[in-house]
């Protein structure tokens, strides 16, 4: 067993929950001037990066930062927790946020964009309520940033106001507001059971005195709860129609925050509200299997079938996302490592991809997959950056996936389910598949009308070669960069350390 | 003067009402002013009271020095305190921004009158709530009605026929309520509450006992709305002037749930209505079916007012459900939720009454961009008062549903717990209908596509109009994020004996 953490009062992850949020009256304020609201953009994503990053070093020592913010509802607190789990998220979020605002300046300057300010201001919303998810110390804490994060969200979602925005922002209310109602059903339930919310690294339910007749139903409204934004499959259908967002916000959001915070929050609930002895006891384990498994399975097959970019990349976003999914049903150390690993180096990767295709659509007008022929000569950094990241997400080494998906692997083998070995190659092989030709295409065919176009603005092409070269330098050298493997590792062994499982 | 304070809300209400008349004679102009300063006076005593009733336990207080069963009593305990203190709070915000709109819906010789009914209605309430005596109850209902019955009727042209059939239901459901007391009057001998509680275990399940709680809870249910007894409501709400329909909304059919609760768990006790005579699990039920027949109305309506109204009919329901469970959290969430309906319709109906004043009307289909471009501060409190309703957290309206949820799971009820969550979805429809259209719809006609932007000129309300509607649309957001402090410090007094 590991020795317990140590706790101190901290305003730090307050202070990193708060920042973005502060940044908002500054960002709409200076609305008239878009280089200084920008100026708060990147301003606020540093200070929050540097704040999350100064919890790293404690969350090793086996530290932990807490701060009650309120008493919220009658010994309910709205607590926050920097435990390393939470670190780690907070760390990609907010690392990524950073890149994602210059990026962002280069796309909607390049497209010129509407309703800029809004756009931002929405954004630094979404990261703090992102941040607050990563740091919340127990269910209703997450609950109300979960909620905060669908309303926060949508009108990024709907940013372009088209018709098909709309249309988008109306599926992707429906889906995530019933989510949020299946989970604060959940929580009631929960609370009404346990009197007691916090996220417990043993699970609240770790004592099984409740029998399965209780604790499957409530395992499968918390699922239900966190499942749309995780995007498992059948509830996944809102992202790709999510896609007719501005790119910067499908990849930000819909490949690292939005749906990181859903994955974040199935593991939260299955490892530290059921605890790892229920899952298993009960079987909960096999339900995330089964469901993660179909859905990497089909993922990657309809990822295949689209010919937009975007929408391939949604597809693809939500078979990966199931990858983490299976390294918590499955219930072992290293399966947890590897897929805990994966929300970090998915991110890099798939973000990378997201931000090529804005690059390309914004350089090109372009959206389809038929339409790239030849583009990596008029564009070979982006194009470069892109065959990393397709390297990178069908596991092929040195790109970092290959880590994350080695320990999921081998975690499938280490608990007996080979089937699920089978089901990562099978989806690696996919992966290849769908993304492949796209570089192909890039590279080896000869394209149209692309004489007068050159590389995209440096706003956008800095941005995704960084996170391209971070995916590979993650790959060689997964401690050195922000410890990210530590992070992952302490938190996985806090986890099955004592449990003999 | 301090010891009078539990009666002078009510007393300070009615004296001003009746000098309102009297004063316009000479000096019209002071008659809003004054009307002003007694409900503040009212609100700022009542918040007094309230603390007071926290610090120093409740207040009988026997009228003229009678004492019960001859005289009458008012009793001050956290329940009636705390309502007493939100219709008044709220009533003062309101007319803060009534003020411009009576001024241009209603011509200048009707103002007085107006003013002086709204404050006898506020009496009535006051003294509804206040009352320990069911015959005093049944006057001050009276009271309240009549005033109220012209305070719709002076609105369009259609407000008359409203007010009719209002008058006619209220009244039929006054007679129910004092047919009611007649039966407990008979059978108990008095018409003190207190006694009457203390006399009712005796009696047991006579059948007069229980029709005369059939017959109060009909009488309420008519006051309060409750489907199927909210036909009046509607039409009210539409066709009164803006002034009256926010002053009604939220505090008006608040008063029908308050008499329920009072007669339910003060009187005839939580084991009455719950076993010897299950009258709780009939009323949960009928809120169900309020909730859901409510919201799918509110969908289909086309005037924000009368979507409101119904989105009132469905809102009334969480607090009958809270009641009907009749555990400590329904309880705690029906009374918190009078609170925090009242704060959202409240904020909701002032941004009606300021779309009508600058649009003239408030057809929802008939909207664009281009009202949000017009009145962007007032559309910001309409998006806070839509959260609330959906019950985004921190927004009061996430805080109602999840006491009333963990009542839910408390009786083990798991369809109540659906409806309840099914209910904010269906609030997400009918606001997100209007969100996507005042934000999203572009300008019809020539300014459109090229220059969307500059297309609508500022013309955002007076202060006036638009304070009260940014502080309720704040406080929105900051009762939700205290209601612990609402909650711990008077609401889990309130709850009788017994839980």
């Amino acid at each position: 067993m590991m020795t317990e953490p140590q706790m101190y009062i901290s305003l730090v992850p307050f202070l990193a929950v708060l920042v973005s949020l502060a940044a908002v009256p500054f960002i709409v304020a200076s609305a008239k001037r878009a280089n200084v609201r920008e100026f708060w953009t990147i301003a606020a994503g540093i200070i929050k990066f540097g704040l999350v990053l100064s919890l790293v070093p404690g969350c090793l020592q086996n530290r932990v930062a807490v701060f009650r913010i309120i008493e919220i509802a009658p010994n309910i607190q709205l607590a926050l927790k920097a435990d390393a789990i939470g670190v780690f998220f907070a760390v990609i979020a907010s690392g990524l946020w950073i890149f994602t605002s210059f990026y962002s300046i280069g796309y909607v300057r390049g497209l010129d964009e509407h309703k800029q300010t809004r756009y931002f201001a929405y954004f630094a919303v979404c990261l703090s309520a992102t941040i607050g998810i990563a740091f919340a110390a127990n269910l209703i804490t997450f609950v109300i940033f979960y909620e905060i994060l669908t309303i926060a969200t949508y009108p990024l979602v709907i940013h372009k106001e088209t018709e098909v925005a709309i249309k988008a922002g109306r599926k992707y209310l429906a889906y995530t507001l019933t989510a949020g109602v299946l989970l604060i059903a959940a929580t009631a339930w929960a609370y009404q059971i346990r009197g007691n919310l916090d996220f417990n690294p043993e699970g609240l339910f770790r004592d099984l005195s409740l029998g399965p007749a209780t604790i499957v139903p409530l395992f499968l409204l918390f699922l239900g709860g966190v499942g749309v934004k995780a995007s498992i499959m059948p509830l996944h259908s809102w992202l790709p129609t999510a896609m007719a967002a501005p790119t910067p916000v499908s990849a930000l959001l819909h490949a690292v925050a939005v749906v990181k915070s859903g994955v974040f929050g199935v593991v939260r609930v299955a490892v530290f509200v059921f605890g790892p002895v229920a899952m298993k006891t009960y079987g909960l384990g096999h339900i995330l299997m089964v469901f993660a498994g179909m859905t990497i399975l089909l993922g990657s097959i309809m990822a295949l079938k689209q010919d937009n970019l975007k929408r391939r990349l949604a597809y693809s976003t939500i078979a990966h996302l199931s990858y983490i999914v299976l390294g918590t049903g499955l219930l072992s150390q290293t399966a947890l490592l590897g897929g805990l690993l994966h929300i970090a180096f998915h991110a890099t990767m798939k973000i990378t991809l997201f931000f090529c295709a804005g690059a390309i659509y914004v350089n090109l007008h372009r959206e389809n997959i038929s339409e790239l022929n030849g583009i990596g000569k008029v564009m070979p950094w982006t194009m470069g950056a892109f065959t990393v990241g397709s390297i990178g997400l069908a596991g092929i080494p040195p790109v970092n996936g290959f880590i994350s998906k080695w320990y999921l692997g081998s975690g499938a083998l280490e608990s007996g389910y080979a089937i699920m070995l089978i089901v990562l190659v099978i989806s690696g092989i996919l992966n290849a598949a769908y993304f492949f030709p796209i570089v192909q295409r890039a590279f080896f065919r000869r394209g149209r009308g692309l004489k007068e176009h050159k590389e995209a603005s440096p706003f956008m092409v800095v941005p995704l070669v960084i996170t391209a070269f971070i995916s590979v330098f993650l790959g060689i050298f997964p401690d050195t960069l922000l410890r990210f493997f530590s992070l992952a590792e302490k938190v996985a062994s806090s986890i099955f350390g004592g449990t003999g499982l | 003067m301090l010891n009078n304070a539990p009666v002078l809300p009510l007393l300070i209400l009615l004296g001003t009402g009746i000098l309102i008349p009297l004063v316009a004679v000479k000096l019209r102009r002071l008659v809003y002013p004054l009307a002003l300063t007694a409900v503040l006076a009212a609100a700022g005593i009542s918040v007094y009271n309230a603390v007071n009733v926290i610090h120093s336990g409740p207040v009988y207080y026997k009228f003229g020095g009678w004492f019960s069963p001859i005289g009458i009593e008012y009793v001050l305990d956290p329940l009636s305190a705390f309502i007493t203190a939100v219709i008044n709070g709220i009533a003062f915000l309101v007319l803060i921004h009534a003020y411009k709109l009576v001024d241009s819906e209603l011509p200048a010789h009707k103002h007085p009158p107006y003013y002086a009914l709204a404050l006898l209605m506020l009496c009535g309430y006051n003294g509804i709530v206040l009352t320990g005596d069911f015959f005093n109850l049944y006057v001050f209902l009276e009271i309240s009605s009549l005033a109220l019955y012209g305070l719709i009727a002076v609105g369009d042209r259609k407000s008359p026929i409203a007010a009719f059939r209002y008058l006619i239901i209220g009244t039929v459901g006054g007679c129910f309520y004092l047919l009611g007391t007649g039966f407990l009057y008979m059978s108990t001998g008095s018409l003190n509450m207190a006694d009457v509680k203390a006399i009712l275990p005796i009696l047991g399940t006579q059948p007069v006992v229980i029709a005369s709680l059939v017959l109060m809870v009909i009488g309420f249910g008519i006051k309060m709305a409750l489907f199927p007894l909210h036909g009046w409501l509607p039409d009210a709400y539409t066709y009164a002037p803006s002034a009256t329909s926010s002053l009604m909304a939220p505090i008006g059919i608040k008063i029908g749930a308050y008499g329920l609760i009072r007669i339910f768990f003060f009187v005839f006790g939580i084991r009455f209505v719950t076993q010897l005579f299950p009258l709780a699990t009939v009323i949960a039920w009928l809120s169900v079916a309020a909730i859901i027949y409510g919201s799918l109305m509110a969908i289909a309506q086309d005037e924000l007012k009368r979507m409101l109204a119904y989105s009132s009919i469905s809102q009334i329901g969480y607090i009958g459900l809270g009641i009907g469970l009749a555990n400590a959290y329904g309880i705690l969430g029906a009374v918190l939720h009078i609170l925090n309906h009242g704060l959202m319709k409240a904020c909701l109906f002032l941004v009606a009454g300021n779309l009508r004043t600058r649009l003239g009307h408030t057809y929802i289909s008939r909207w664009d961009d281009s009202v949000r471009q017009k009145m962007p501060w007032t559309m910001a409190a309409f998006v806070v008062g839509a959260m609330a309703m959906i019950g985004i957290p921190p927004t009061v309206g996430f805080f109602s549903k999840w006491y009333l949820a963990l009542a839910s799971v408390a009786s083990k009820n798991w369809i109540f717990l659906a409806v309840i969550l099914l209910s904010s979805l269906l609030n997400a429809v009918y606001f997100f209908r209007i969100i996507e259209r005042v934000y999203m719809k572009p300008i019809s006609g020539s300014a459109r596509k090229k220059q969307p932007e500059a297309a609508a000129e500022r013309q955002e309300v007076c202060g006036s109009m638009l304070v009260p509607t940014l502080v309720l649309g704040g406080a929105l957001l900051l009762v939700g994020l205290l209601n612990v402090v609402i909650v711990k410090g008077i609401l889990t007094k309130i709850l009788p004996p017994g839980f």
